[in-house]
């Protein structure tokens, strides 16, 4: 098992012709993702390299049973693509794009909010429907990979990681690797201020999940989702949870390179987000080489 | 973006918030010329983007003209806590029966609008926070619906305003939501918003901050970023498409993607360093990007070594290599480099950067590794440099090519 991608996952791209969509398409089919289709408005009836084009994601699901779309349009497109997806009736759409207007980001998510079917059966959340903006995509090892991450760095197994980072997911994915640990399935969530996706609905598809015994998450500064984590994983987790925080050096009113990643007086700090963890039982490593050490002392204490 | 107050008046008016006429003067002249248009008497406000400008005498009141021209040079060249005055607003005086506290911030977390009205306004409104929360009346509002009628008398009535001022102040904050949408801001707020003896509302102050990511949309906002204020390397960077966020150390930072940077920083200051800066060479990063990466974080003097933490997802490690063999050819750089290179094409970047043998640039396998050693160097070149050494002294020998 995995969580939101795997062998069901039916890919529609959403700036399938740009050349970094073109790029990152093919990757993720050349890994096994079923990428059915793809859209680009007025590029209708052509293909990528075998894989159609359609000019609307109407066209597209009609067509293709697409169930997944990634979106890769410039920013200022991004948020009626996104909406374009929802309305198509797609049920998970995954926006890579960065630089997306925050208002736009709040409207998608308020009409998502709004649109949402009611609450699948024993978790009490909502279903996941749109993952990022500004993230690296999903990866489930050895099933799909829809998104950035270099899918070489990683294998099948039973950690699930949740990241508001790219980067940072793939070091502390690697060191994971290199104590022998797999993944279940790798969730970037985006680093921008409204994430469609946060950690706890993560989480709590992690927690649902047979295949996932451990779960890692990686925050950063700014905005207060890791708090919220933390007393949902105090409540609803019984599997163990392993956190990594970054930005202990961030200075206050600067952007640290994330829309979202921001500390604005003493709300968002590191220090903050590491103590309400701590509070609840997560355990935080201190550097991602101390993450995969917790992680391994903790497979080794539950075997 | 930051907005200054008469930019952000100067907003606010276009979308029919009531504010005090002004005009903005950069030279006494100019000032004076003002303050004889609006007539007398009238207020000389210090234009900088901090707090305390009262405080630090850069807001006075010119009953006459030789008063406006007596602050106008007081305050034209002030330094207000390390922001030098280039500007300043000369703005009619206003006759104040109340002073009241209205903002709207985006909210990430409830991802709303928040509304909020005070009568406790003309002071630190975090205060009023703490001592009173029951005085700040507080409402988010769904996006998708907007701000109405309903929102408006709720809050006054909440806060208390005078009752007489209810319509007002409604007004006041539905042209404000108008704006703080229609601009696209992550902050708009007014302290004080200020009742007048005949009873009009007013905009007494402004704070806009405005979301960098919607400047597209709104190019003439974009125009007036406060260029007097900006750090050179930020500038430099920024025109340069790199995220760099300067810091106070001398440990000069690298690195692809913004939390693995932040995590960079953290792993030098936890093996005793201290950053120099953050920078983001963004995803799939060039050759070129890197060179003038390198640029920018050796314009700071402060840089006594530099760290290079790159894992390549879509960066490819060759073209970063590259980049730093670009860089030593163009900049000779006078300060050791750790480089670490994992993910795609590491090995042909290291095999590259094996064959340049550059000078002073040492490889490290693993992050934290790379972060001791940049520490350790960073420390022995501090005491190397604090060692007189001549006419290199201020630019410690870096130099241009060409």
């Amino acid at each position: 098992m995995s969580i939101l991608v795997g062998t069901d996952t039916k890919l529609c791209v959403s700036g399938i012709t740009g050349r970094e969509g073109t790029f990152h398409t093919l990757n993720n089919r050349r890994y096994g993702t079923d990428v059915v289709s793809g859209v680009t408005p007025g590029k209708g009836g052509q293909d990528v390299e075998g894989i159609p084009v359609f000019n609307t994601f109407r066209d597209a699901v009609a067509q293709t049973g697409a169930n997944t779309a990634m979106i890769f349009v410039p920013p200022r497109f991004a948020a009626d693509s996104i909406l374009e997806a929802e309305d198509a009736g797609i049920a998970l759409i995954v926006a890579i794009t960065e630089g997306i207007p925050a208002h736009d980001e709040l409207r998608v998510y308020n009409h998502l909010a709004r649109t949402r079917p009611a609450s699948p059966a024993g978790t009490g959340n909502p279903p996941v429907r749109l993952v990022g903006p500004n993230c690296p995509g999903i990866l489930s090892p050895g099933r799909a990979n829809v998104g950035i991450i270099p899918a070489s760095f990683f294998k099948e197994g039973n950690v699930g990681v949740v990241s508001r980072s790219g980067t940072l997911t793939y070091q502390i994915g690697n060191e994971l690797a290199q104590r022998g640990f797999g993944n279940s399935s790798i969730v970037g969530i985006g680093g921008d201020p409204v994430p469609g996706t946060s950690f706890i609905d993560v989480i709590a598809a992690f927690e649902a999940d047979p295949e996932t015994e451990l779960i890692v998450m990686a925050g950063e500064i700014g905005g207060s989702s890791e708090e919220e984590a933390a007393q949902y994983i105090a409540e609803h987790v019984s599997k163990p949870v392993v956190a990594y925080i970054a930005g202990f050096t961030a200075p206050p009113g600067k952007t640290m390179g994330h829309a979202g990643a921001i500390v604005s007086g003493t709300a968002g700090t590191a220090r903050a987000k590491q103590e309400a963890l701590q509070a609840c039982g997560v355990r935080v490593g201190q550097t991602p080489t101390e993450v995969a050490a917790i992680v391994a002392e903790g497979a080794a204490g539950s075997g | 973006m930051d907005l200054l107050e008469y930019q952000g008046k100067q907003l606010f008016a276009r979308h029919g918030v009531p504010v005090p006429k002004g005009a903005p003067a950069s030279t006494v002249e100019q000032a004076v010329a003002a303050a004889d248009e609006l007539g007398y008497p009238c207020v000389i406000k210090a234009q900088v983007l901090i707090g305390g400008r009262g405080k630090a005498g850069g807001i006075k009141l010119a009953a006459d003209r030789a008063a406006a021209e007596e602050h106008a040079r007081a305050i034209l060249g002030m330094d207000i806590r390390g922001f030098t005055v280039h500007e300043v607003w000369v703005e009619e005086a206003s006759d104040i029966a109340a002073e009241y506290y209205a903002s709207i911030v985006f909210d990430r977390a409830a991802k709303r609008p928040l509304v909020m009205l005070s009568t406790h306004g003309g002071m630190d409104i975090e205060e009023v926070a703490e001592r009173d929360p029951q005085a700040i009346a507080k409402l988010h509002v769904d996006p998708l619906l907007g701000f109405q009628d309903f929102h408006a008398r709720r809050l006054a009535f909440d806060a208390g305003v005078d009752s007489d001022v209810v319509r007002g102040v409604g007004a006041l904050l539905a042209r404000l939501y108008a704006a703080f949408v229609a601009e696209e801001a992550m902050l708009v707020e007014v302290n004080p918003m200020i009742v007048t003896t005949d009873r009009a509302v007013a905009a007494l102050d402004a704070k806009v901050t405005l979301d960098d990511n919607a400047l597209f949309r709104h190019p003439a906002n974009a125009q007036l970023r406060d260029l007097s204020g900006e750090d050179p390397q930020e500038r430099m960077a920024r025109e340069r498409g790199l995220t760099y966020v300067k810091l106070d150390g001398n440990v000069g930072i690298l690195g692809n993607g913004a939390g693995l940077v932040m995590s960079t920083l953290d792993v030098v200051a936890q093996a005793g360093g201290s950053p120099a800066n953050f920078l983001d060479a963004g995803g799939g990063a060039k050759a070129e990007e890197i060179t003038s990466a390198v640029e920018v974080i050796l314009s700071n003097v402060a840089v006594t070594a530099v760290l290079f933490n790159i894992f390549g997802g879509i960066t490819r490690c060759d073209e970063v290599a590259t980049g730093l063999i670009e860089a030593f050819a163009q900049i000779e750089p006078d300060v050791p480099f750790v480089v670490r290179l994992d993910g795609t094409n590491d090995k042909e970047g290291r095999a590259l950067l094996a064959a340049a043998n550059l000078p002073n640039v040492h490889a490290e396998a693993t992050m934290l590794g790379a972060a001791k050693k940049v520490v350790e160097l960073a420390a022995s070149e501090a005491v190397t440099s604090a060692e007189p050494s001549g006419d290199e002294a201020a630019g410690r020998g870096r130099r241009e090519a060409g």
